[in-house]
């Protein structure tokens, strides 16, 4: 670098041409932090606005710098803030997304790593087309089995509760599980499993031993996409629970809907960022797996 | 495809009664998983297509009207603005959000520094819910409390920014803020695909004088185009199902102005009680997905098989 410097100086040419150079660079960068900005301030505006004191934020606007310090809205948005009667914040609708999310995402997991070693590895007569079909799960919208679930559910005893919707995310999920697996699993030779049978393993020794100590890398894709997915699902929680069952994206909606007047911005912030914190946590310990999880669902 | 057929028993020392286990265990294991994917695909859309051609109301019920909800539904001032808003939003979102992201993309590929943080930083909204993306970007729209009053605050008094506040531009902010959470998708896609051409090209390309802006426009733009084709399918999708965003940023007002699709089946369904109404919208819905990929799948199978032939 320091070298074509020091040509450029006797060569107006070179010079030009770093100076182009540096030009689009500085370009390239700018364009970037510019847009580095536009995604990033409506995340600072929440933080900032959470640890802000609600007089600040009545004073000074939405959009400022912090003037003021404090962790209450956060305190208050997880254990006592009032929404429709009762006080008790997004405790409650935080553990029962939690409890949700969880089981729905590992047995759909574990469905699709089993559904996809089978349809991969033990072919028969008309699996191929039994996967096209399963696969076009991943397109129904979920307005189509809004009716046929509140039936289900009302017979099952399951409508307002969690397993409700553990029960509609696993049935949801299994397409995606399976095809990401199934994918995956293409990929293992077959030689591998021939070598195997033949030695006399059978099929669940051989996915014990060689399906799933293989398997890691699809695993955390999936299991990340399922809990981002169920985390973030929002008609199936709205339709199908109410109040205290509610998962944090229904009862997101309902504690901002409420109070026209004086709006608690900066509890409500902190309401958001917990709604928030569980998914953006993975997305950035997981961000790999994530982003490979987008494209491999994408692509297919 | 044969060659992968490992069902044929293997010729080893099996037992009779295990070579049969060997093919039942499969079956059996996907049975549960297939069952449900049935009903839920096959058994669920006949179910409410036949709702859709029932006289059901407050609750289901199976009195057989025929076409009549879906004539009502047509009819129906509000379904109007749902569809006119769904072509609207999907154009401008569809567009602007591949615009941004080719632009993104092509800027983290030109080797910057620091390409995992950028990456991240313009991804991070799509791990983020809808719901909460749509509760904050309201904020900042609110006229009152957000864009408008912080500009008003710097010293630009008539400054107006007030688009959820107006029938006429709500599905705007929609639209802007659609943009801002995929746009990020758009570029991850993108980047893979510039990654996957061939350097070899490009280095052709370079040896023959071509500028960075032609290299891109003639060649590699062109050996990517299949990836254009994908995202646009996938955001037409979202577009289609467009719910949370709607319900968090606009609740598809002021008025009815930004009803989508979506919104208005669960309105039917749900506060309004015209479920064989509502169950019309659905099928709309599931039509609208259909056109688009039913002819997006045809094409990628015809793709791959041209492929295989070829390669």
């Amino acid at each position: 670098m320091a070298e074509i410097a020091a040509n450029a100086r006797h060569d107006p040419e070179a010079a030009a041409a770093t100076r182009r150079y540096f030009w689009a660079r500085f370009l390239v960068y700018a364009v970037l932090t510019l847009f580095a900005v536009i995604y990033l301030a409506p995340l600072l505006v929440v933080v900032f606005n959470s640890l802000r004191e609600q007089s600040d934020i009545a004073r000074n606007g939405l959009i400022s710098l912090p003037r003021s310090f404090r962790l209450d809205a956060w305190a208050q948005a997880w254990g006592t803030y009032c929404v429709s009667g009762t006080c008790e914040g997004m405790k409650r609708n935080f553990f029962n997304s939690l409890w949700m999310t969880i089981p729905a995402t590992l047995i759909s997991t574990l469905l699709g790593a089993m559904n996809g070693y089978v349809l991969s590895k033990w072919r028969f007569k008309g699996s191929e087309i039994l996967f096209n079909l399963m696969l076009l799960g991943v397109f129904m919208p979920g307005q189509i089995s809004l009716m046929p679930w509140a039936f289900l559910l009302g017979k099952l005893g399951l409508t307002n509760s969690t397993y409700g919707l553990v029960l509609i995310h696993v049935v949801q999920g299994i397409s995606f599980t399976t095809l990401f697996c199934r994918n995956f699993y293409v990929s293992i030779p077959d030689d591998l499993i021939k070598a195997a049978r033949i030695d006399g393993a059978g099929f669940w020794r051989i996915f014990r031993k060689i399906i799933l100590p293989l398997s890691p890398p699809i695993l955390i894709v999936t299991v990340i996409w399922q809990f981002t997915g169920i985390w973030n699902e929002y008609l199936f929680g709205v339709v199908f629970t109410s109040g205290q069952q509610q998962p944090i994206t229904a009862a997101l909606v309902a504690l901002t809907a409420g109070g026209t007047t004086a709006r608690a911005y900066d509890v409500m912030s902190a309401a958001v960022l917990i709604g928030a914190l569980p998914p953006l946590l993975i997305y950035l310990f997981g961000g790999k797996y994530f982003v490979r999880g987008l494209t491999q669902g994408a692509i297919k | 495809m044969s060659t992968r057929d490992l069902t044929v028993p293997v010729t080893a020392p099996a037992t009779p009664w295990r070579q049969r286990l060997g093919t039942i265990v499969p079956i059996l294991v996907l049975a549960p998983s297939l069952a449900a994917s049935f009903v839920y695909v096959f058994v669920f859309t006949l179910w409410t297509l036949y709702l859709s051609l029932s006289s059901s109301s407050l609750m289901p019920t199976y009195g057989f009207v025929g076409l009549d909800n879906y004539a009502s539904l047509w009819a129906n001032r509000r379904w109007n603005i749902a569809y006119t808003n769904l072509f609207l939003f999907s154009g401008f979102y569809i567009v602007g959000s591949m615009a941004i992201g080719l632009l993104l993309a092509i800027l983290i590929d030109q080797r910057v520094r620091g390409e995992a943080v950028w990456r991240t930083i313009f991804l991070y909204p799509l791990a983020v819910s809808f719901i909460v993306t749509g509760t904050v970007w309201s904020w900042l729209y609110n006229p009152v409390d957000g864009i408008q009053a912080f500009v008003r605050g710097l010293g630009w008094a008539d400054f107006s920014f007030a688009l959820t506040a107006n029938r006429n531009t709500a599905i705007y902010a929609v639209i802007i803020t659609g943009i801002w959470q995929s746009s990020g998708f758009a570029m991850a896609l993108f980047l893979a695909g510039l990654r996957s051409v061939d350097p070899d090209l490009i280095k052709a390309a370079q040896i023959d004088g071509a500028s960075v802006s032609r290299t891109y426009r003639k060649v590699i733009l062109p050996t990517i185009a299949p990836i254009f084709l994908a995202v646009a399918v996938i955001q037409i999708q979202f577009a289609i199902k467009t719910f949370d965003l709607v319900a968090a940023l606009t609740r598809g007002g002021p008025g009815v102005s930004t009803t989508f699709p979506a919104i208005y089946v669960y309105d039917l369904m749900f506060q309004r009680g015209q479920i064989g109404e509502g169950a019309a919208a659905a099928m709309m819905m599931l039509a609208a997905l259909a056109v688009v990929l039913v002819p997006y799948s045809v094409w990628i199978v015809w793709r791959r098989r041209a492929e295989g032939r070829n390669g």
